[in-house]
């Protein structure tokens, strides 16, 4: 036992720093000093009127309180209605192709190749993927085409030109961007269900769709709030699918245009002011669904079935001693 | 015990076969009309290819206006140098807060997992004014410098460490003399490297796809990434471009990614719940 006090006293804490060093001297660079700049920016008049600079003079709140009252919430409320439209046929699709995906007793042929291909537009450059559907879905182009002479429509459908038009194709490329992603999630969720659950339901006549909103539907709840957690903050940066498809105009009459369209706005004609403001509305957003997510991922016990265990455990207690 | 197809399995079938039709469906009609020349463009959409994929491929490297070329070779000095960057440095950092007791040591794994999933979106501001005082705006080193703080990365890394790298080996690499650098570069990352491929390919097409600070970064022409070069098909002048040009522009931005996926997709789809699970 002697023999280990001199190799304890030797420390490396000094390496774990160096070790950990270049991650927290880039993020204090590109990141921690930016957001500070901004934060300094949001409270300033500070933009470009042609070539002249106007400011920077102390406005206090000023940005906060102008983006409030104009076009922001407008913005919000549309980057929040493409996201829903785009999430909810995501959630669903993708829960019903995991859970027949895991069914053992459903045989699918081709399983694997029907992985690959709904996978598929996760990756795909969105700017260009939506470069395509500008191409494909204009009035003149190969959809319409189609549609045409198959006779189901009688003229040309103007998709770019009428709010819900635009909007459900930028949910249309949302919902397949990511269908296939949460596919595979829930799938490794369902798959980490002890079996021993499901037979033990099956002897006890259970019919599919029983099992299904009985016991796969609240075993993966935690995993289903955490992909709405994150899907949010990605619906929040939704940017570059309507920026192209729309040329950054929003149209029609800025019914498409999402908050980062927006910021990427002012950042343009450099508005510092206003973009400062709006990043922080922004900061703070993420902020609260990021420290939702850090709740999540550091917390052993998300479901909360060992506290409610814990929890009976002492009331069985206390109980016992009463009596 | 052979039983006839039940209803399930057939509307199981029909779903994910109408699913599959909608998502190879629009690249089937981007590489035909890639294939189709402007004016057979015109006349309407044909299902088969038509003949002039290699003109329109020779129209676009051609085109001075739009130099694919160097977008392409700009798009993969970012991809390659950020995917090698992040892996290389999240390992480095996740192996730091892994391996080494230290009095910090778990604030920094709280902080790290506090901004994982913060959008660089909402620093672009401040991000913007300081690469222009640092003399680096127009220039692809601020898009591949921040890529060495990937917060994902390094929880994908560290996950990864506390299955399958024992304490104990980096102990009896202490004992027989080598120095933590070199048990980290030599011992460590050979172990790592099934997570360090996955993570670079996730880190490549990322940044292959990524629009939003580079086009706020790159001014000039001749530094430009495909997703910028990409947005400037959609300006005014959409309507006077050759359809067929713009075709196989998309198709150069999209089909690479798609041919390394095909090869390498039983390996991806693994490592997409490998990564996004929390266990």
């Amino acid at each position: 036992m002697d023999k280990k006090k001199p190799i304890k006293s030797i420390s490396y804490a000094k390496w774990g720093y160096i070790f950990i060093a270049p991650f927290f001297i880039t993020y204090a660079v590109f990141s921690l000093i930016p957001l500070v700049d901004t934060i300094r920016n949001s409270f300033y008049e500070y933009y470009y009127s042609g070539l002249k600079v106007i400011g920077p003079t102390f406005v206090g709140l000023q940005n906060y309180i102008s983006l409030l009252s104009a076009d922001l919430p407008k913005y919000a409320w549309n980057t929040f209605v493409m996201w829903i439209l785009g999430f909810v046929p995501q959630i669903a699709v993708a829960l019903l192709l995991a859970a027949w995906f895991t069914d053992a007793r459903l045989k699918i042929h081709g399983k694997e190749f029907f992985k690959v291909v709904i996978y598929l537009p996760n990756l795909i450059m969105a700017s260009a993927f939506a470069m395509l559907f500008f191409a494909l879905f204009s009035n003149a182009g190969p959809v319409n085409n189609i549609l045409l002479r198959m006779g189901v429509i009688g003229e040309a459908i103007r998709f770019m030109e009428s709010t819900l038009g635009a909007r459900t194709l930028v949910a249309l490329m949302n919902f397949l961007m990511w269908f296939g992603n949460t596919t595979i999630m829930l799938m490794a969720a369902i798959m980490g269900i002890n079996p021993a659950i499901f037979e033990a339901a099956e002897l006890d006549g259970c019919t599919h769709t029983q099992m299904f909103f009985k016991i796969t539907l609240p075993q993966i709840r935690p995993l289903l709030t955490y992909t709405l957690i994150t899907s949010l903050i990605g619906g929040l940066q939704m940017f570059d699918v309507p920026q192209i498809l729309t040329g950054g105009q929003g149209a029609p009459d800025r019914t498409t245009m999402t908050l980062i369209m927006f910021l990427n706005n002012h950042l343009t004609s450099k508005n510092y002011g206003m973009a400062g403001a709006l990043s922080i509305y922004l900061f703070v957003i993420s902020g609260i669904l990021c420290f939702i997510v850090f709740r999540m991922n550091m917390d052993d016990d998300p479901d909360g079935s060992k506290a409610a265990a814990k929890r009976a455990k002492k009331l069985a207690r206390k109980g016992g001693k009463a009596s | 015990m052979k039983k006839k197809p039940d209803a399930r399995t057939i509307i199981a079938h029909v779903v994910l076969i109408f699913l599959s039709f909608l998502c190879l469906f629009f690249f089937y009609i981007l590489v035909i009309n890639a294939s189709r020349s402007h004016a057979q463009l015109q006349l309407g959409f044909s299902a088969l290819p038509g003949s002039s994929l290699i003109a329109n491929f020779k129209n676009v490297v051609n085109d001075p206006a739009i130099p694919i070329l160097k977008g392409i070779r700009n798009s993969l000095i970012v991809s390659g140098c950020c995917a090698a960057i992040t892996t290389y440095f999240s390992s480095m950092t996740a192996y730091g807060i892994y391996a080494y007791q230290f009095r910090l040591n778990r604030a920094a794994f709280t902080f790290i997992m506090m901004i994982l999933v913060m959008p660089t979106q909402v620093t672009a501001l401040g991000f913007l004014r300081l690469i222009t005082n640092m003399g680096m705006d127009d220039s692809l080193l601020p898009l591949i410098l921040p890529s060495i703080a990937s917060p994902a990365v390094f929880y994908f890394m560290h996950s990864y460490m506390q299955s399958s790298l024992p304490k104990e080996l980096i102990e009896a690499a202490r004992i027989d003399g080598s120095g933590e650098f070199g048990t980290f570069n030599r011992i460590v990352l050979p172990i790592l490297k099934p997570a360090m491929a996955v993570q670079a390919i996730f880190t490549f097409v990322g940044s292959w796809n990524n629009y939003f600070i580079p086009a706020l970064v790159i001014t000039s022409k001749d530094k430009q990434t495909l997703p910028i070069m990409i947005a400037t098909l959609r300006g005014a002048d959409y309507m006077n471009f050759d359809m067929g040009k713009i075709y196989m522009m998309i198709t150069i931005a999209i089909i690479p990614i798609v041919i390394v996926y095909l090869c390498l997709s039983k390996f991806i789809i693994a490592g997409v719940t490998l990564g996004g699970v929390k266990e």
